[in-house]
């Protein structure tokens, strides 16, 4: 299978022999725009959403001075981000509060989409900002769709409005708003069944309670790894009931998700939430311009990033940059780094989220060693306060009784101090360099905390 | 309308599009230059074939048409047909001479795992097998319940546990209970899980190994559900999965709407794993044996035909 090398790579190709040139010629940009147009299609954006990004995309390229700071090939990748990042939108996760409550939330898409799982999410990103939501249970037509959304009540342990699978799914909601004012509840969260967006009955079903219950938000939930039929999906649902967002399920996997470009490019509604796993607290605000890395099969480093920033403790990173700085990083402060390292969850997770890493054999060439993790952490946990402080006195007998304590080989230890010798250089490095480590932790764009030879 | 009306609109609907497809394509006294083949990939593409697919079978007509000299419509879309139906090798009965047969059920979140389950189970009880379906999706919520109705729906027996329980013990329990039972079918359900959580994918194994273990014949089959709504993930879905737990075929679910699920040209080609069900509505009806031909014509069929 041709696994699909990044973008900027494949330009990079393109390009080799255009180094130092001034300007992008036509020829020149159109060999580019194959590739682009090869990528999206790959990442499942609509074919003729394709042909109308690059023609433009094209137009505003060909003619351009190549910056001095960047080759061509960086040149048309930055081009072709602006635009990508563009047509995604700004980013946009507010509900539209209604002037009187309850603000009324409809869910619509198609079966298996995730609207169940999204209803309790986003009832539960809800309750977080204050609000006191109640969720409907409009799928009456899927066997156990309401008891599943009771269960997920339960498990948040907020109220679910059910009137059974006899009532129309239109009484249903209207009778739930009447509930909410009747109960203090501000937010009125729908669930609906799934149905095809060409079932012409239950399409009129849904406008028949949008006429009813006249909703605040009406979102689209969408399967991140939909393909070309996105486009058809979006519009019609669009056209029918005139959608104000779309959240996007699934982004969790490894999919491109060309469907959130496609989407947005017929809708026009901006795309509100990301669905990243399967537990209730896994609904994230969604942000464009990295989906366009997605998309563009450039990775989403960002968001790596950003897990990696959220469990880096700012002050921590300063102390730690201190102790480098004076060349008292020790054992325990590595072992604290790997702690950290796990807690951003599996590795192989994590570098899936880069380009091409969500192929499995490409994974296991460059996996990070999880056994090896734990490995480490046994050895540096046997070890004594003071052998961490100062590993210079870890002689051999203390060698041995580290790696009896651990259930691991001497040798296993000896490679452990040699990794911490050399992690230790590198981070002298690293702090020694202009920017300082703790900036560099602030500073969204570096791999802090990645320096560590943990690499295969 | 019955089934049989269904299906045979169905058909004629997907024949004639197909047709008036391609013979818009070169109406105009047009040649078969290269503006027709762009556009031919670009249906392709657009029934999520995949770019590198399409342009495979675009290549192979090119060549056709040279070699062969095809002049004629007619003549063309028999040897593109035919390109895609290749492609998809020889269609496949589900293998379920065994007795009990265990058939488990795999795939990602919401591809249609357990709907396809009570539909299966339908048509082995019309042909009067004795079935049982296993609850093996013990994590989502309500998944029990969801194939409880079906059982019901249908009137077979199922095997379940609680929720959160381990699924390799539903399984166990259910080839047990087949055995006691002399039933002819095990179905097996399973969560749903994206093929990148590797520890999913491990909990999988361990429950097709212990299928495995209880009779080395077993299971029989296992079927990735895909839904046709599925672009290009579609491929690595397929190939992890095979990799996991040696999927031996696919249920392509959801082709009552307007996805193609073309993605599946792709994934029989390179992984050799055959489509075998589709999946055509939410009814207990909605199940067929996959049919190259007639998928290959509705590639090319449009919602308007
Ligand atoms: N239109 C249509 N809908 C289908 C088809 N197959 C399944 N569905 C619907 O798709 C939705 C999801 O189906 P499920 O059977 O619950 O899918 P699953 O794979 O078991 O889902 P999880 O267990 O949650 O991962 C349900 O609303 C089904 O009714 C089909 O062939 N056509
Ligand atoms: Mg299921």
């Amino acid at each position: 299978m041709a696994l699909f090398a990044g973008l900027a790579e494949k330009l990079q190709g393109t390009f080799q022999k255009l180094k130092g040139k001034g300007k992008l010629s036509e020829a020149d940009v159109k060999k580019a725009m194959r590739e682009v147009r090869l990528a999206l299609l790959e990442a499942d954006v609509n074919y003729k959403v394709v042909k109308d990004f690059v023609s433009k995309v094209q137009e505003r390229a060909v003619g351009q001075e190549v910056l001095k700071s960047l080759t061509p090939a960086q040149q048309v990748i930055k081009i072709v981000n602006e635009e990508l990042t563009n047509l995604m939108g700004g980013e946009q996760s507010k509900i539209k509060i209604a002037s009187k409550p309850p603000t009324v939330i409809m869910l619509v898409g198609l079966q298996g989409a995730g609207k169940t799982t999204t209803a309790g999410k986003l009832a539960n990103v809800l309750r977080k900002q204050g609000r006191r939501p109640l969720l409907v249970a409009g799928d009456i037509y899927r066997p156990a769709a309401i008891k599943q959304l009771q269960v997920l009540g339960e498990q948040l342990d907020l109220p679910v409005f059910s009137l059974g699978d006899k009532q129309s799914p239109v009484n249903i909601a209207r009778a739930a708003v009447e509930h909410a004012k009747n109960h203090g509840n501000d937010m009125v969260i729908i669930d609906t069944a799934g149905r095809l967006h060409v079932d012409e009955e239950l399409m009129q079903e849904l406008s028949d309670i949008k006429e009813n219950v006249e909703p605040d938000e009406i979102l689209l939930v969408v399967d991140a790894m939909t393909g070309q039929d996105a486009v058809n999906v979006a519009q019609t649902f669009n056209e029918q009931l005139g959608l104000t967002g779309v959240i996007l399920t699934k982004l969790d996997g490894d999919t491109r998700g060309g469907a959130a470009l496609s989407v947005k490019a017929v809708t026009g509604c901006p795309i509100k939430y990301a669905g990243v796993g399967e537990k209730l607290d896994a609904l994230e605000p969604f942000h464009p311009d990295r989906m366009a890395g997605r998309i563009l099969g450039m990775g989403d480093v960002l968001s790596l990033i950003e897990k990696a920033q959220d469990s880096f403790d700012e002050e921590k990173a300063k102390q730690l940059e201190k102790k480098i700085r004076q060349q008292q990083f020790t054992l325990e402060d590595f072992l604290e780094q790997l702690q950290q390292m796990k807690s951003l969850g599996p590795m192989e997770e994590i570098l899936s989220l880069l380009p091409g890493m969500g192929n499995v054999k490409q994974l296991k060439n460059l996996q990070v060693d999880e056994k090896e993790l734990v490995r480490t952490e046994a050895i540096i946990q046997s070890m004594t306060p003071e052998e961490r402080r100062r590993p210079e006195i870890i002689n051999g007998s203390r060698k041995k009784r580290i790696a009896a304590g651990s259930g691991t080989r001497v040798q296993d230890v000896n490679k452990l101090l040699k990794q911490f010798n050399q992690a230790k250089k590198l981070m002298r490095q690293l702090a020694g360099d202009q920017s300082k480590l703790a900036k560099r932790m602030s500073k969204k764009r570096k791999k802090s905390g990645f320096g560590l030879p943990f690499f295969r | 309308m019955g089934f049989f009306g269904k299906l045979k609109e169905g058909l004629s609907k997907t024949r004639s599009g197909f047709v008036d497809r391609i013979s818009n394509l070169v109406s105009g006294k047009r040649e078969f230059d290269e503006d027709f083949f762009e556009e031919l990939e670009e249906i392709l593409v657009q029934g999520d074939v995949g770019v590198n697919t399409a342009l495979e079978l675009v290549d192979r007509l090119r060549d056709a048409v040279k070699e062969q000299k095809i002049k004629e419509t007619e003549r063309l879309y028999q040897v593109l047909e035919q390109s895609i139906v290749e492609m998809l090798g020889e269609d496949q009965p589900l293998n379920v001479g065994a007795k009990p047969s265990v058939i488990m059920v795999v795939g990602v979140n919401g591809a249609g795992k357990t709907t396809t389950i009570g539909k299966l189970a339908h048509q082995f009880k019309d042909q009067g097998k004795r079935v049982i379906i296993a609850a093996g999706d013990t994590f989502r919520a309500a998944a029990i319940d969801q194939l409880e109705v079906w059982a019901n729906r249908v009137g077979t027996q199922i095997i379940k546990h609680q929720e959160g329980s381990d699924p390799a013990a539903v399984a166990f329990d259910a080839i047990q209970a087949a055995r006691s039972r002399n039933a002819d079918v095990v179905i097996i359900d399973t969560a749903g899980r994206l093929q990148n959580k590797t520890n999913l994918m491990k909990e999988l194994q361990k429950v097709h190994r212990v299928i495995n273990r209880e009779d080395p014949a077993a299971p029989h089959e296992v079927l990735l559900v895909l839904d046709a709504t599925t672009g290009q993930n579609a491929i690595s879905q397929a190939k992890v999965f095979k990799e996991a737990v040696g999927v031996t075929g696919i249920a392509l679910t959801k082709l009552d709407g307007t996805a193609k699920g073309g993605v599946v040209l792709g994934i029989a080609n390179e992984l050799k794993i055959p489509v075998k069900l589709i999946g055509v509505g939410e009814g207990v009806e909605d199940l067929r044996p996959f049919d190259a031909e007639e998928f290959a014509r509705a590639l090319f069929a449009r919602e308007e035909d």
